[in-house]
């Protein structure tokens, strides 16, 4: 009888996920969670200014406390060479400060003590003397031919620019500008913002003198980068590192770097000789680790009257903070920057990015996206509404003009990205049918009456997704490939492993399912354990979406290895020729007569007990994965929304999105990556930013003043689903967990500004605050930057 | 102290007062010495090793800390161990009993309520409060209850309908 896929938890079953069934209880086991034996506390003294020199540090008053165990400063990190750490931009930042402070909120000592406590109150008993040096909080300042230095400590850096680079053809892009009939622009700045998962940064280091060996807990995307990088940092021996990663308490991207406290935390367990836990609070979480964005564009479009698009110029200029820590391939200056405009058909484009150094925090991480796919595709949507605008063209209609056909496919784009699959026009129509577009101006009409201005906004994208391939695609050398191993016990039950590691995104249920197609072994049978580096596969981690896309693959070629295996077991147990085994799901069978097989359990077992002669015994296998190309998921979000304009306040009446993510695994857990990921794309377009006043301090370093919406504020958004398998992907599959953040925030803002397009509005920069709003209503001006600095002015 | 034996410092760590706090947790009196300075929230996660209540900002915005006080929900990083002494407190390791999940507990799995999870203790403490006033809230009412508490993986419409979803069945088993 033949098995039913989805009842054995196969691809496309909605199953419930299996690592709920300890969270619902509280039973999750975060790293906070873990308590070892002897274990002390660190807490770590930051910077309140963001620019000084450290005339002096007197940590005496602090020693003297009952309690704390080490105190540890810049000078005694240099004097083990762990004053500087390498970043994953091939940038040094600071471990602990020795000669300046760079930025409001950096490490500068550290304390160890027998609770948390005592520890905080000795930090508060560190004296630092500081010499304030003029602060640089903006790309402007950091370019000016008199500004401070920021980077002194580096050997040949010249003033405050951390990179220029180009990439596309410069000479053909100007032609097509010189031969344009309508020249469009835009120009704007994507927020400073933070991924801020709920749970903060932290790790247990504990070293065991006796055996030499080193665990460390932590909440890292990527443990084994973590392995390598303690390895060649703390030059340690790499066998005797072991990292384990628990569960995460959301992870975003912001749990991808190394950050001085793990370095610390490290050390303190080496001279303390016990158990160290570092547990960040939220403030020290908003104003040191990962942040992202912080990106001004300015772009422009060459058009023809008819609405074709005929070339694009992108100008990029990226603040960086402190510290070039941009986690991202090595190739790649500004991420994936020139993936903007992949779904549309566009002869030609160029792009300049500039990067500087300020005295901001450091980071620049994928902020759920694939490394600066956020900002590349807001800016190419709102481009596209402004050209739209500028033509007197439907919005609808100028995408649908420009889009890459589906039969264009594979398509190399101008920045020179393959894109392989899509329905574009498809995705558009039903996300057009869904929002009733066709009776918009008539709504709009009607709102009108009441005093209501009616906005709608449409964004599309197609985005690279899954790096690598490992031509193109390493970080810090190491290339981005990821792995599986996969053990079928005799009795047919199964112990799954990966290189990837899972924040909430359900690889303990997904991962099962993908075996479960492979092998018909149900997924319940199946155990899914990550983030051990001791027992994991060597892969490089969680982020840009790339665990479906590469792990994923590697775990249908592991059980396709496996199978391989089975079917000559499945051959002695018939006693027929391998050739004469035909495969159906869960069991192999002899050509010609379907009722004489034995299931994939019957292999397992005869792999440890009834094997041919000569044949090695076992059931099980390994797979490393680098894939051909990245996944190039599409999406369309759709959003009407309302102003009062007597307010500025802008309420959401509707949000269509259509995703395209190839082949769904796990239906509800791809639907929940989208509501998620919309969220987070609303908290952008409305409220969560973060700042920097003239002198450099933060706003937005907790969540008093970095706001995120809750149940109250968060819109409901319809779901709506399209087909296109990945032609490269073993199982047909795509990234999703990211596409709704990164294509989410333009249709809100796109939404807004249509709604004020009569008013001469053409542009407000996120966040679109009330009182942004309304000053655009009022002033019939765009709003630009961030307060208190703005590009435009 | 019931052990049987407990380990003595060989000199005080330091001079900080030390108070003794009784506390019904979950249906069962538990006492601990706490300095008047701890939080409830540490007195949860580290005297009694109930971790399932999260602390995620220290500032009462997240929620991750929910818990039932008196039956009230409360953000119990904001509130002093020493101010619980005598009252009861009910936190996520109470919900389920040995054989049966909470109504709750079981709709946040169908409804896939929850990501990573470090909010879902907090929610489902804030969201039971709600349940016990209001059998047959609104969407809108269930989002105003849980509106003191963040999410950063869902997008909450999942987290609506479990809670949704576990008051029809709580209805349903008082009929």
């Amino acid at each position: 009888m033949k098995l039913d896929e989805v009842k054995i938890g196969g691809m496309g079953a909605s199953r419930r996920r299996v690592e709920d069934n300890r969270f619902i209880r509280g039973k999750g086991n975060y790293v906070d969670d873990i308590v070892l034996p002897g274990m002390l506390h660190m807490e770590i003294l930051r910077s309140p200014v963001a620019h000084a020199r450290i005339k002096s540090i007197d940590t005496s008053a602090a020693w003297d406390m009952p309690g704390v165990r080490l105190v540890l400063t810049g000078e005694m990190m240099a004097a083990r060479n762990l004053a500087w750490m390498p970043t994953l931009s091939y940038d040094t930042q600071a471990v602990l400060a020795t000669d300046k402070v760079r930025f409001q909120g950096q490490e500068v000592c550290a304390v160890i003590a027998d609770d948390p406590y005592i520890a905080k109150d000795a930090c508060g008993k560190i004296v630092v003397d500081y010499e304030i040096l003029p602060p640089i909080v903006n790309p402007v300042q950091a370019a000016d031919a008199n500004a401070i230095q920021i980077r002194d400590d580096k050997a040949g850096q010249v003033g405050n620019k951390v990179f220029d680079w180009e990439i596309g053809d410069k000479a053909r892009t100007d032609k097509a500008f010189a031969d344009a009939d309508v020249v469009s622009k835009i120009e704007l700045h994507y927020p400073r913002t933070h991924p801020s998962p709920m749970e903060t940064c932290g790790s247990i280091a504990d070293y065991d003198r006796a055996t030499g060996k080193l665990t460390v807990y932590m909440t890292s995307q990527a443990p084994h980068i973590v392995r390598a990088a303690v390895a060649m940092v703390a030059e340690l021996p790499e066998q005797n590192i072991r990292i384990v990663t628990p569960d995460i308490g959301g992870g975003f991207g912001n749990k991808v770097p190394i950050y001085p406290g793990y370095v610390v935390a490290i050390l303190a367990s080496i001279l303390t000789e016990k158990p160290v836990k570092w547990i960040e609070d939220k403030t020290g979480n908003l104003i040191s680790t990962g942040f992202g964005r912080d990106v001004y564009l300015k772009g422009e479009m060459a058009l023809r009257k008819d609405g074709k698009i005929l070339g694009v110029r992108m100008n990029t200029i990226s603040d960086h903070g402190a510290f070039f820590s941009d986690a991202q391939p090595s190739k790649f200056k500004i991420g994936l920057m020139h993936s903007a405009f992949a779904c549309y058909d566009i002869p030609t484009a160029h792009m300049f990015a500039t990067g500087y150094y300020t005295n901001k925090a450091p980071g620049g991480v994928a902020y759920r996206c694939s490394f600066r796919v956020t900002e590349a595709m807001f800016f190419q949507e709102r481009m596209v509404q402004a050209a739209a605008d500028d033509l007197g063209m439907d919005q609808a209609e100028f995408r649908r003009v420009n889009f890459v056909k589906d039969e264009q496919h594979p398509h190399r784009t101008a920045f020179g990205f393959l894109t392989d699959s899509g329905q574009y026009e498809k995705c558009l129509d039903i996300g057009l049918e869904a929002i009733n577009y066709k009776n918009f101006a008539a709504e709009k009409a009607e709102a009108a009456k009441r005093g209501r201005l009616l906005g709608i906004g449409i964004s599309v994208m197609t985005e690279p997704l899954g790096a690598g391939n490992s031509r193109e695609y390493d970080i810090l050398g190491i290339k981005m490939f990821d792995s599986a191993e996969l053990r079928i016990h005799m009795s047919g039950k199964a112990l799954l492993r990966t290189g990837s590691r899972g924040q909430g995104t359900g690889h303990e249920t997904t991962w099962a399912q993908i075996v479960a197609h492979e092998l018909g072994i149900p997924a319940d049978d199946i155990l899914v354990e990550e983030g051990d580096t001791d027992t994991a596969p060597f892969g490089m981690g969680t982020y840009a979406s790339r665990s479906t896309p590469v792990a994923g693959a590697a775990i249908a070629m592991v059980a396709r290895k496996v199978r391989a295996k089975a079917r000559k077991l499945a051959a002695h147990l018939l006693e027929v020729s391998e050739e004469d085994i035909e495969w159906e799901l869960g069991r192999f069978y002899v050509r010609g007569n379907q009722e004489r097989g034995v299931t994939i359990q019957d292999c397992a077992m005869a792999a440890y007990s009834n094997m041919p002669d000569g044949m090695e015994p076992g059931l099980e296998n390994v797979a490393y994965y680098d894939p051909p190309n990245l996944t190039w998921p599409f999406a369309c979000y759709i959003a009407k929304v309302e102003i009062d304009p007597e307010t500025g306040v802008w309420d959401v009446l509707q949000f269509v999105a259509v995703d395209d993510c190839g082949v769904r695994i796990n239906p509800m857990i791809v639907e929940g990556q989208i509501m998620g990921g919309l969220t987070e794309a609303y908290a952008m377009a409305n409220m969560q930013y973060q700042t920097y006043d003239e002198e450099g301090n933060i706003i937005g370093g907790n969540y008093m003043d970095f706001l995120l919406p809750t149940a109250w504020e968060t819109p409901g958004f319809e779901l709506y689903e399209v087909v296109t398998p990945c032609p490269h992907h073993p199982i047909g599959a795509k990234g999703v967990g990211e596409c709704a953040t990164v294509g989410g925030p333009a249709a809100f803002v796109n939404a807004v500004m249509n709604a004020l397009t009569e008013k001469g509005v053409r542009n407000i920069d996120m966040p679109l605050m009330p009182n942004r709003v309304y000053e655009a209503l009022t002033t019939g001006k765009d709003v630009y930057g961030m307060p208190p600095v703005r590009s435009g002015n | 102290m019931s052990s049987l034996y407990e380990e003595v410092h060989s000199a005080p760590s330091s001079d900080i007062p030390v108070r003794q706090v009784t506390v019904n947790v979950n249906g069962e009196s538990r006492t601990a010495n706490v300095e008047p300075r701890l939080l409830l929230a540490h007195l949860l996660r580290q005297a009694f090793k109930l971790t399932g209540t999260h602390t995620g900002c220290d500032t009462t915005n997240c929620g991750a800390c929910t818990i039932l006080f008196d039956g009230r929900p409360i953000k119990s990083c904001t509130m002093l161990a020493v101010q619980a002494d005598g009252h009861s407190v009910q936190t996520v390791e109470g919900l389920a009993s040995a054989s049966e999940l909470h109504p709750l507990q079981e709709g946040f799995k169908q409804e896939h309520a929850l990501q990573c999870g470090f909010c879902t203790p907090g929610m489902m403490m804030a969201a039971k409060a709600l349940l016990e006033e209001n059998l047959n809230p609104t969407e809108d009412e269930i989002r105003w209850a849980l509106s003191g508490n963040l999410c950063r993986c869902t997008g909450y419409q999942n987290i609506v309908k479990a809670v949704l979803w576990a008051a029809e069945k709580m209805r349903a088993e008082l009929n």
